[in-house]
């Protein structure tokens, strides 16, 4: 599973960043800059808590396909 | 051991109203990305949601202690049917309308991963009309929050509630429309520049 | 006044056109032009030609044909052709048409893609005028394979008196499968983006959506769409009619075909050629300009002499990071300043975000602003640094790919004129004529109606 942000739901609350700071960052301008890459096994139940937690409910966790 | 019961309603009530006063509060401060002093982002989301549950725990109690309460003859099913109950039909029925728009918010929000973002964004505008509903209901029903120091209590939440709403909509009214934000960002940067030479 | 370009050792001579109304243009050899006919075309006219419309269905000798085998055959035959598509993003369209095809659903939609908004595209404008029966039996053709129920063709201006007459006269024929419902898109570089498009068909404004299902599962009204240029359809139009080899008779092996483009060059008026795919960049662009661009505003400026045996296909413009986009190609001349084109493009782009993502918000009109910094030689040290942070924060964290395409022009301008930046550092500019070369519209959006 992967961690995506929705940019046009994003407002930059930045509750995400505090979280999960593993794998979240904050831009100059306060919106997440996420890694790509897959969500650690270890970071799993984080990261779900993270996107119940976003304001904007601008998070998911996508599998993706290739 | 009827009395018991009557004093819990109320005590019970008053807390509820306090906390639903809080939360309403905190979910403006969550929107406006406010802080609160000392702790972290997700402790103000964190807060608005456990008052908010916490407040659902006192309201039930404030409901089922007024139920069994023998005194007045109060039916359950009047605390989610408006107007359904003989004692105090209109406050009640106020109570019984904030209910369940507070009841589509929790049950919303807490499907909020399955729920398209725009419908639960909508159902939870609602708590603008609950809060109002619950402080007429408070104030209508009981003769507690009419005079004396709770009544102090009841006009300091409603002063919290004005000014929570006036700080939302004076953002609303600030707020540059999405298309005019480019400009707004471009003329900030070149006045920016102007300024730097 | 059009001239035929001189035929090179292995290409097909090229037609032109003059882009403004009523220019004329020779036919010089076989092969081309396919698309663009010599004068433009009513309907009797397009028939004499190309005959009706070759349905697969219609006329299957007595027996109940199966609807969806024979409408298949043309999927089959668009797949063996190799076509592309022609409006910028060039995926394969038989890939598109089966995936509407065996979706789920009663309603089914086709979308004729004439928004035009690159500014400097000018080939769908002079398509719908001249040869609008081609993109029309396309659109058809296109909606019977798939299995439409609803035909839509989405214009960059209000439709042409051309555009009218040629549907009207189609209705009085009963050629078509399905009434056309035309939209008109708004002004804006993102109209033509396909969610911003399935927005706009909608009701709503042209913007950009976020990653929803894919259009060709759930798109207008959610039901399955096909989003197709016009130019493509005009060819999937040809293919249905003279079949897949004909079609990869010009071109090269992996990119078959043939493409308008449009073309800016020194001392002469905006042209529009057919082309074959592959063809030298050189036979259409002089190569002792200052610098070629590539793609259009979301292109790549090239070097020169570096750039000028490229050949007009993705294999080889790979190589310098570009692509041909939907043909605009420039040649910018000596006495110009590449800078002060860049910034002004650029300018342009970060006006024409949505708005919607933060990082696009705020990272193109701050490039933009630092871009005009450089061309007006007023740069602080810091700025390249910032452009070059801001790049790298927009690209990839939009929910469309207006930041990382303005990001690949910006860098590309960057690279290509990095001795221009040093001389306006030093006070100087190497340009002795400051008329803008490339179009850039004036009217920037302000409101919400502008996206409508």
């Amino acid at each position: 599973m992967n961690l995506k942000v929705n940019p046009i739901a994003c407002t930059g609350h930045g509750v995400c960043a505090e979280l999960l700071p593993e794998l979240v960052t904050l831009d100059e301008w306060g919106y997440p800059v996420i890694d790509p890459g897959p969500v650690p096994p270890a970071l799993d139940r984080d990261a779900r808590r993270t996107v119940a937690a976003c304001p904007a409910l601008a998070l998911r966790l996508a599998r993706i396909y290739r | 051991m009827n009395n018991a019961f009557w004093y819990a309603s109320r005590a019970t009530g008053i807390v509820a109203l306090l906390l639903l006063t809080a939360v309403l509060v905190l979910g403006i401060l969550v929107n406006r990305q406010g802080r609160l002093p000392g702790l972290p982002r997700f402790a103000v989301t964190d807060l608005h949601r456990s008052l908010s549950l916490l407040s659902v725990a006192f309201i039930a109690v404030h409901i089922v202690t007024a139920v069994l309460d023998t005194y007045v003859h109060i039916p359950l099913l009047s605390a989610v049917i408006p107007f359904a109950s003989g004692y105090e039909r209109l406050w009640l029925g106020l109570g019984a309308i904030a209910l369940d728009l507070m009841a589509a918010m929790i049950v919303t929000s807490l499907l909020r991963g399955r729920l398209n973002r725009v419908v639960w964004k909508a159902v939870h505008l609602l708590a603008y009309a609950s809060w109002p509903l619950t402080f007429a209901h408070s104030l209508g029903s009981s003769k507690d929050l009419q005079q004396g120091w709770l009544l102090f209590l009841a006009i300091g939440c409603a002063a919290a509630v004005a000014a929570a709403a006036a700080f939302r909509l004076a953002h609303a009214a600030r707020q540059v429309p999405r298309a005019g934000r480019v400009s707004a960002i471009l003329s900030q940067q070149t006045s920016k520049q102007a300024v730097s030479r | 006044m059009t001239t035929a370009l001189n035929d090179t050792a292995n290409h097909d001579d090229t037609a032109n056109h003059d882009a403004a109304p009523g220019g004329a243009a020779r036919q010089v050899a076989a092969g081309l032009p396919r698309l663009l006919p010599q004068a433009p075309e009513d309907l009797q006219a397009h028939l004499s030609r190309y005959g009706t419309v070759p349905y697969r269905r219609r006329g299957a000798a007595g027996a109940r044909a199966d609807a969806r085998g024979a409408a298949g055959a043309l999927i089959k035959d668009i797949a063996a052709s190799g076509l592309t598509g022609r409006g910028g993003a060039a995926f394969p369209v038989h890939r598109k048409l089966t995936a509407v095809a065996q979706a789920k659903g009663t309603r089914k939609v086709v979308v004729a893609n004439g928004a035009e908004s690159e500014p400097a595209s000018r080939k769908d404008e002079l398509l719908l005028r001249i040869a609008p029966h081609l993109v029309l039996d396309g659109l058809q053709l296109a909606a019977e394979a798939v299995g439409a129920t609803e035909a839509h063709l989405y214009l960059h201006a209000a439709p042409g008196p051309q555009i009218l007459r040629a549907l009207t006269e189609r209705a009085s024929r009963r050629l078509d499968l399905l009434p056309v419902s035309i939209t008109q898109a708004p002004p804006r570089f993102l109209a033509g983006q396909e969610t911003a498009l399935i927005s706009r068909l909608g009701g709503g404004p042209a913007l950009p959506a976020f990653q929803p299902p894919r259009v060709s599962e759930r798109g207008l009204g959610g039901a399955p769409t096909l989003v197709q240029n016009v130019e493509t359809l005009a060819h999937l139009a040809l293919i249905a009619r003279y079949g897949p080899r004909w079609f990869r008779a010009v071109g090269t092996e992996e990119e078959p075909g043939s493409m308008l483009t449009t073309i800016y060059r020194p001392d002469h008026r905006t042209e529009i050629h057919e082309v074959p795919v592959g063809v030298p960049v050189n036979a259409l662009l002089p190569a002792d300009a200052q610098a070629w661009l590539v793609g259009g505003y979301h292109g790549v400026w090239l070097p020169l002499p570096e750039a000028s045996n490229l050949t007009l296909d993705h294999a080889s413009l790979r190589e310098f990071g570009a692509s041909p986009g939907a043909g605009v190609l420039a040649a910018l001349p000596a006495d110009r300043c590449g800078l002060a084109e860049a910034a002004r493009v650029t300018g342009y782009l970060a006006a024409e975000s949505a708005a919607q993502c933060g990082p696009c918000l705020n990272g193109l009109p701050r490039i933009a602003a630092a871009l005009a910094e450089l061309a007006a030689g007023k740069h602080r040290r810091q700025t390249r640094a910032d452009l070059e942070r801001w790049s790298g924060l927009v690209t990839g964290r939009g929910a469309c790919h207006h930041p990382d395409g303005t990001v690949r022009f910006v860098r590309s301008a960057l690279q290509v004129f990095a001795p221009e930046i040093d001389r306006h550092a030093r006070g100087h500019c190497s340009a002795r004529n400051r008329d803008p070369f490339l179009p850039v519209p004036d009217r920037r959006p302000t409101t919400e109606q502008d996206w409508i």
